[in-house]
């Protein structure tokens, strides 16, 4: 019997980094090397993870298409199944099943000025998006990046971050929440849409790709329509609890639509039209 | 469709055919005052003085708990073992209900919803489905509610009537039908035309129609409602196990040492962790969300997406409800609600 749905991929974890306290990234390969070069994703796709022994988990690929031969996964060590992921050494494998769901429609945004806005374990499935933005630089405009995270520490991806920060055509604003700060801070310390207000990127020709805890993302979309964002042009990924990651498990949906197949990338418009159950 | 006669003292003679040929047969058998489909090696164990099963026959397609895959840790390296052809078998379902035979059309749908799962696929497609007409009903039974009827022969291969103590009808529906009866040719004899099915079947009261329900639903998900009638639900699932066509699953790990296998089990929309994220943020978070989700799902998502209602009015769910929670009762007043 051949195309059992459930079967992952065996991938390798080539290289393991730690982000922040509890947060690790699991550079990962395909162990059978044909399975890679076949394989393909897009932005916004999300993966099943798993621990063999512990069970799946779902998060966004943390790595852009443009990056070939790896993918990345980015977590947080919270449950049973990432405390699996996290007990993980360099030189073991695992299972991934993936791509799944929908993308962000990078095509359409061809030209257009992008910005990130993102929170706290949220900027791992926007950096993938980001990643492949930078890989074709030449095809968008201006590019502009609020990151905030509760302390210095909770940052992720520090390094990323120091070159974002140094490039000419990446405008980086990180931010920590007040008291997070540490003395050689240089960045901004505050609320990361309150951030976003103070930075005020125009909304001309732009698009707003939002990412974050439930509580984040309800007072930045009050911000980027006063900055004159229109509801079409802001963009964010919905994180359900999800089993199956294929449209039949039942527990993702928000109203009529499956976060795994109709997701998890929506447009605020998409989202106006669901009723409150994420 | 051909149209058969077969003798009453007949019937088992074609059955133990059928047992004899086919390598699992599935028959409701007696559990106390009740009964459940199981496998059966003698036809004179089936129950026939039941209305219907306390939980429907989905398991013989989507079983409560099955394997999607094995594995072995060894060293860093994981070996996978896809599932073996062994674990799916020829099943005849003998005597089914109308309402059973029909569960399996929301099934298949959800279950090929553009990934194609094999497992459910390879159960299902093995299955003949032997229905028999119901001459009577109980006060849970709706199935003229929502689009069936007691003789509906929609999803089985073969349907009998019994039309007095002599003679029963058989309703040839599929090829796969014919397959059985060719076991036992001399058992049946062409029907006369004036046999008229509809007379002896249950009487059965249409209280709303789904479109009705679907009309409604449409805006009615901030009604109070919800909270009105799944104030006594405990979130037990039994609805939802006993279900023919509740789908919803979860996925375990059942691991020893270095062997593995990950495990599909049933599942309930009305469990409060089956929504709830690992933060403890939950989406749906008082069984009135979760009640009105069961709603929704199967008379507005499912028509919406999938273009079939996720409900057969089989009645086993208000049958099985520890407080007496009774869906028809329920959705009729949904569809008169203003």
């Amino acid at each position: 019997m051949s195309n059992n749905i459930y079967i992952p991929y065996v991938m390798v974890v080539d290289k393991i980094t730690v982000e922040a306290p509890g947060v690790k990234t699991l550079r990962l390969r395909f162990q059978n090397e044909e399975e890679g070069n076949k394989f393909e994703f897009k932005a916004g796709n999300f993966a099943e993870y798993s621990a063999f022994g512990e069970g799946e988990c779902t998060f966004c690929i943390a790595s852009a298409p443009t990056r070939k031969g790896y993918i990345e996964c980015t977590f947080r060590k919270a449950g049973r199944v990432t405390s699996g992921l996290d007990r993980l050494e360099e030189g073991m494998t695992m299972g991934v099943r993936a791509p799944l769901g929908n993308s962000f429609p990078l095509d359409e945004w061809k030209g257009k000025n992008l910005v990130f806005v993102a929170g706290g374990i949220a900027l791992p499935p926007m950096r993938a998006v980001i990643d492949n933005v930078l890989d074709r630089r030449d095809e968008f405009g201006d590019v502009t990046i609020v990151y905030g995270a509760k302390t210095v520490n909770d940052l992720v991806y520090k390094e990323e971050l120091k070159e974002w920060e140094e490039r000419p055509d990446v405008n980086l604003f990180a931010t920590v929440d007040p008291g997070g700060e540490t003395p050689d801070w240089k960045g901004k310390v505050g609320f990361t849409p309150n951030v976003l207000g103070e930075v005020a990127p125009s909304s001309d020709n732009a698009i707003a790709i939002v990412c974050g805890p439930p509580i984040m993302i309800k007072f930045t979309f009050p911000v980027l329509e006063k900055l004159g964002f229109k509801d079409e042009n802001i963009y964010t990924t919905l994180e359900n609890r999800m089993k199956c990651g294929i449209g039949k498990c039942g527990r993702c949906n928000v109203g009529p639509m499956f976060v795994c197949k109709d997701g998890p990338v929506f447009s605020k418009v998409q989202l106006n039209a669901l009723p409150p159950e994420f | 469709m051909e149209r058969l006669i077969i003798k009453s003292d007949q019937i088992h003679t074609w059955l133990a055919k059928i047992i004899e040929t086919v390598p699992r047969v599935l028959a409701p058998v007696k559990t106390g005052s009740k009964a459940e489909f199981k496998e059966i090696k003698d036809a004179g164990s089936v129950a026939y003085d039941v209305i219907t099963t306390t939980s429907s026959v989905k398991a013989s397609a989507f079983p409560n708990t099955e394997t999607l895959f094995a594995y072995e840790k060894q060293g860093t390296d994981t070996k996978i073992y896809d599932v073996a052809e062994e674990n799916f078998l020829d099943t005849v379902i003998w005597r089914a209900r109308p309402c059973d035979a029909v569960g399996f059309g929301p099934l298949t749908k959800i279950f090929n919803w553009d990934y194609k799962d094999k497992l459910y696929n390879e159960r299902f497609s093995r299955l003949v489905v032997v229905s028999f007409a119901c001459d009577k009903a109980d006060g849970c039974c709706f199935c003229t509610s929502v689009g069936g009827g007691p003789g509906n022969t929609a999803g089985s291969d073969i349907m009998l009537t019994k039309i007095n103590d002599k003679e029963t009808l058989v309703e040839v529906l599929t090829d796969k039908g014919q397959k059985l009866i060719d076991l036992c040719k001399d058992c049946f004899t062409k029907a006369d035309d004036s046999i008229d099915k509809e007379s002896v079947l249950a009487k059965i009261p249409v209280r709303f129609t789904r479109e009705q329900i679907h009309e409604k639903l449409a805006k009615s998900f901030e009604s109070p409602i919800w909270k009105a009638q799944s104030e006594r639900c405990l979130g037990c699932g039994a609805c939802a196990f006993v279900c023919p066509t509740c789908a919803c699953f979860d996925i375990q790990e059942g691991a020893h040492g270095n062997h593995g296998r990950r495990v599909r089990c049933w599942d309930s929309c009305g469990f409060t962790l089956f929504t709830q994220h690992t933060s403890g943020h939950n989406p749906r978070p008082t069984q009135a969300t979760r009640w009105r989700q069961r709603v929704m799902h199967k008379f507005s998502y499912m028509p919406d997406r999938l273009d079939i209602y996720g409900c057969t009015g089989c009645g086993r769910c208000s049958r099985a409800c520890p407080v007496d929670m009774n869906i028809a009762e329920h959705l009729t007043n949904i569809a008169n609600n203003e």
